[in-house]
């Protein structure tokens, strides 16, 4: 059971990095958004 | 197909709560309803469910950089925008997996191996490969060049040859990394098996919805750059043609 911190750690920080990368798509979805209205102009 | 995203998102989500919970309890009670997890390893104890999450990243991203290899080839063929872009995808969530796979191998090493890292050949080739495809996408974010698809296409075969090296280095050298649990010779509890297959399941499902995402982003990305180009070249013809000279 001494063990379980590591295991906590390994999981938390799987979707730790998978919501830093989603979290930059919806930037550049943001910034493709805001191009988009930019050109309509 | 865009019908087919937010379902694709809901079912998703469902497995890999199922996926997480069959690798972390022996046995899941929900709503009356019992599932079996995977058992508890003898000897590394409650630690060894990071398998279930180390390994089906791994396998994740080997295919994510064999799509990544195809569509590279493709391109250098055929010159197919559309192959040069599934090919950025692809090298993109395959090094967020790998990144997941470094990561959790030190914390899985610690407690087991009572050392965070060592230089043997598992662990150094997947950090190499890692670099490779690092250095693939900054050569596509860096570089202006309008060659930069096709440097980056033959840098795409190279990181390509070295997935098999990673894959059975621990075939051919003697390392600290264990034996495969697949095709090594090694044998696995049927009921760990089944947990291992619904998380990889789980995390190609995962990894193709957010490639799918990122292809569309990159799709539009390039569609507005075009816009731009066109639009300064209306703007100001005679600094275009300056430009041109």
């Amino acid at each position: 059971m001494s063990s379980n911190p590591y295991l906590f750690a390994a999981y938390a920080a799987t979707w730790v990095i998978h919501i830093i990368y989603l979290a930059t798509i919806r930037r550049r979805y943001a910034r493709l958004k805001r191009e988009i209205e930019e050109l309509k102009k | 197909m865009r019908r087919l995203f937010p379902i694709l998102v809901i079912f998703t989500g469902v497995l890999l709560s199922y996926a997480m919970s069959i690798a972390l309890l022996p046995v899941v009670h929900i709503g009356g309803i019992t599932l079996i997890g995977a058992p508890t390893e003898q000897t590394m104890g409650s630690v060894q469910r990071i398998f279930y999450y180390h390994v089906p990243s791994a396998w994740t991203a080997f295919i994510l950089f064999f799509i990544n290899l195809g569509a590279s080839v493709y391109y250098l063929i055929k010159r197919c925008a559309t192959a040069d872009i599934v090919a950025l995808v692809t090298a993109e969530v395959g090094v967020v997996f790998c990144t997941v796979v470094l990561v959790t191998g030190p914390i899985w090493a610690r407690p087991v191996w009572g050392i965070w890292w060592t230089w043997d050949m598992r662990l150094t080739s997947t950090l190499v490969l890692w670099l490779i495809y690092v250095s693939y996408l900054f050569l596509r974010k860096f570089s202006s060049s309008g060659q930069t698809p096709l440097l980056a296409a033959a840098l795409a075969v190279l990181g390509a040859l070295c997935v098999p090296f990673v894959y059975f280095s621990i075939w051919f050298f003697r390392t600290q990394h264990p034996q495969p649990v697949m095709g090594g010779g090694g044998s696995i509890d049927p009921r760990m098996l089944h947990v291992l297959l619904v998380n990889w399941l789980a995390f190609s499902c995962f990894a193709f919805l957010v490639c799918w995402s990122r292809f569309r982003l990159e799709k539009v990305q390039r569609e507005v750059d075009e816009a731009h180009a066109m639009r300064s070249l209306l703007d100001d013809p005679s600094a275009a043609a300056r430009s041109m000279r």
